[in-house]
C-alpha cells in the first residue's frame, strides 16, 4: 500500500517562482555568506512570500505572521554559514520559518481533549461504529474546483484548538515526520500521534457537510 | 440532514457486535480506530495489517469512516499545499527593509534542526 500521508505534505519548501530573474541559488547563498546587500534583498523578495504563507498557516493575526516570517528570514540570513546545501535552500528556510512561527504560537496546550466534544467517532455499547453513509460523494478534485471548499477547509482547520491544529499542520501540511513534529512542539511521539489522529477525526467531522452531495 | 443515512442499520450493527465477540481475531471498531494512523503510515506489522483489512471487509461503517478520513486528509493537504496557489508577488514593503536592517545585528543562533 502506498502511504497516504507520510512525507506527502507538499508545502515543505519555500521555493521562489522558477521564472524569477536574479542570482542562482548557489550564488545567492555565496552572496549571503559575504553579506552582499543585493543578495540579501533578493533573498527576502524570493523567499519572503512563501515564508509569509507558512507563517499565516500557524498564526491567525497578520501582524504575528509578518513578524514570524521576518524573524525566520533574519535568522536564516544570520545562520547561512551553517547551510550545507544538503537540502534546497527553500526547504532549509521553511524549517526556520516554521520554528519562528511555533515560538509565537506558544506552548502546546496540554490536555485539550474536551474541546473536541461532538467531533469524535461514535461507537455503540458493543464497540461498533455508528457512521453516516454519504452516497454520491464528489471526488476530491471536483470538490477542490469549488471556491467554497477551500474556504471551508481553511476555516475548519483554523477552528481546531491550537493543541490539535499545530500537530496536523506539521505532519500533514509542512511535511514533518512524526518524530520531527513531536520534537518541534515538545511532545512524545505517542502523544503526537494521538493528537494527530484526533485532529484528523475532528477535521473529518467538520468537513462532512462537503461530503453530503458536496454543496454547503 | 435528511439525506444522511447510516451505513448500517441497528440490526446489522447488533449482528456485527455479536460476531466481534464470538470471533476473537476480528477486532472491534473501537480497536480498529486505534490502528488507523499506523495503517495509513504503513507502519503496521503484517499480521496487524491483515486483521485491519479483515475488519474492513466485514464492516461497512468502518469502510465509510476510513474513506471519509482519508478524503479529509487529502482535501486538507490539497488546499494548503497547492503548488498552483498564487503567492503574493511582492513582500510587504517593510519586510525587506526590516530584514536588511536587522541581519547584521548579532543574535542567538536560530532554531534549526
Ligand atoms: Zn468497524
Amino acid at each position: 500500500m502506498v502511504p497516504l500521508t507520510r512525507g506527502s505534505g507538499a508545502a515543505q519548501t519555500a521555493q521562489p517562482p522558477p521564472s524569477r530573474p536574479g542570482l542562482a541559488e548557489a550564488d545567492l547563498v555565496e552572496g549571503l555568506k559575504t553579506s552582499d546587500d543585493r543578495a540579501a534583498e533578493q533573498f527576502v523578495r524570493d523567499y519572503g512570500p512563501a515564508a509569509l504563507r507558512v507563517a499565516r498557516r500557524f498564526l491567525e493575526s497578520e501582524d504575528d505572521a509578518e513578524d514570524a516570517a521576518q524573524e525566520g528570514l533574519i535568522q536564516a540570513i544570520r545562520a547561512i554559514g551553517s547551510f550545507r546545501g544538503d537540502s534546497a535552500l527553500g526547504t532549509w528556510v521553511h524549517r526556520i520559518v516554521v520554528n519562528a512561527a511555533l515560538k509565537r504560537v506558544g506552548a502546546i496546550e496540554r490536555d485539550p481533549t474536551s474541546s473536541l466534544e461532538g467531533m469524535m467517532p461514535v461507537f455503540d455499547r458493543n464497540d461498533c461504529r455508528i457512521e453516516p453513509l454519504h452516497t454520491l460523494v464528489p471526488p476530491v478534485d471536483v470538490l477542490l474546483e469549488r471556491r467554497e471548499t477551500r474556504a471551508f477547509v481553511r476555516q475548519s482547520i483554523q477552528s481546531l484548538p491550537q493543541g490539535y491544529r499545530v500537530p496536523i499542520l506539521l505532519r500533514d501540511i509542512e511535511g514533518y515526520s512524526t518524530r520531527e513534529a513531536a520534537e518541534a512542539i515538545g511532545l512524545s511521539e505517542g502523544a503526537l500521534k494521538v493528537r494527530l489522529h484526533r485532529a484528523r477525526a475532528a477535521l473529518k467531522k467538520a468537513l462532512e457537510p462537503l461530503f453530503k452531495g458536496g454543496h454547503l | 440532514m435528511s439525506h444522511d443515512h447510516r451505513a448500517t442499520g441497528d440490526f446489522g450493527r447488533a449482528v456485527r457486535g455479536i460476531m466481534f465477540k464470538l470471533l476473537p481475531f476480528v477486532m472491534t471498531c473501537r480497536e480498529f480506530e486505534g490502528f488507523i494512523l499506523d495503517y495509513l503510515d504503513d507502519r503496521l506489522s503484517t499480521k496487524a495489517r491483515w486483521l485491519f483489512r479483515l475488519h474492513l471487509l466485514f464492516c461497512r461503517d468502518c469502510r465509510a469512516y476510513l474513506a471519509a478520513y482519508r478524503r479529509s486528509v487529502r482535501l486538507n493537504q490539497a488546499v494548503f499545499s497547492d503548488p498552483g496557489a498564487p503567492l503574493p508577488e511582492e513582500v510587504p514593503g517593510g519586510l525587506v527593509k526590516a530584514v536588511l536592517a536587522a541581519r547584521s545585528v548579532d543574535a542567538d543562533d536560530p532554531d534549526v534542526d
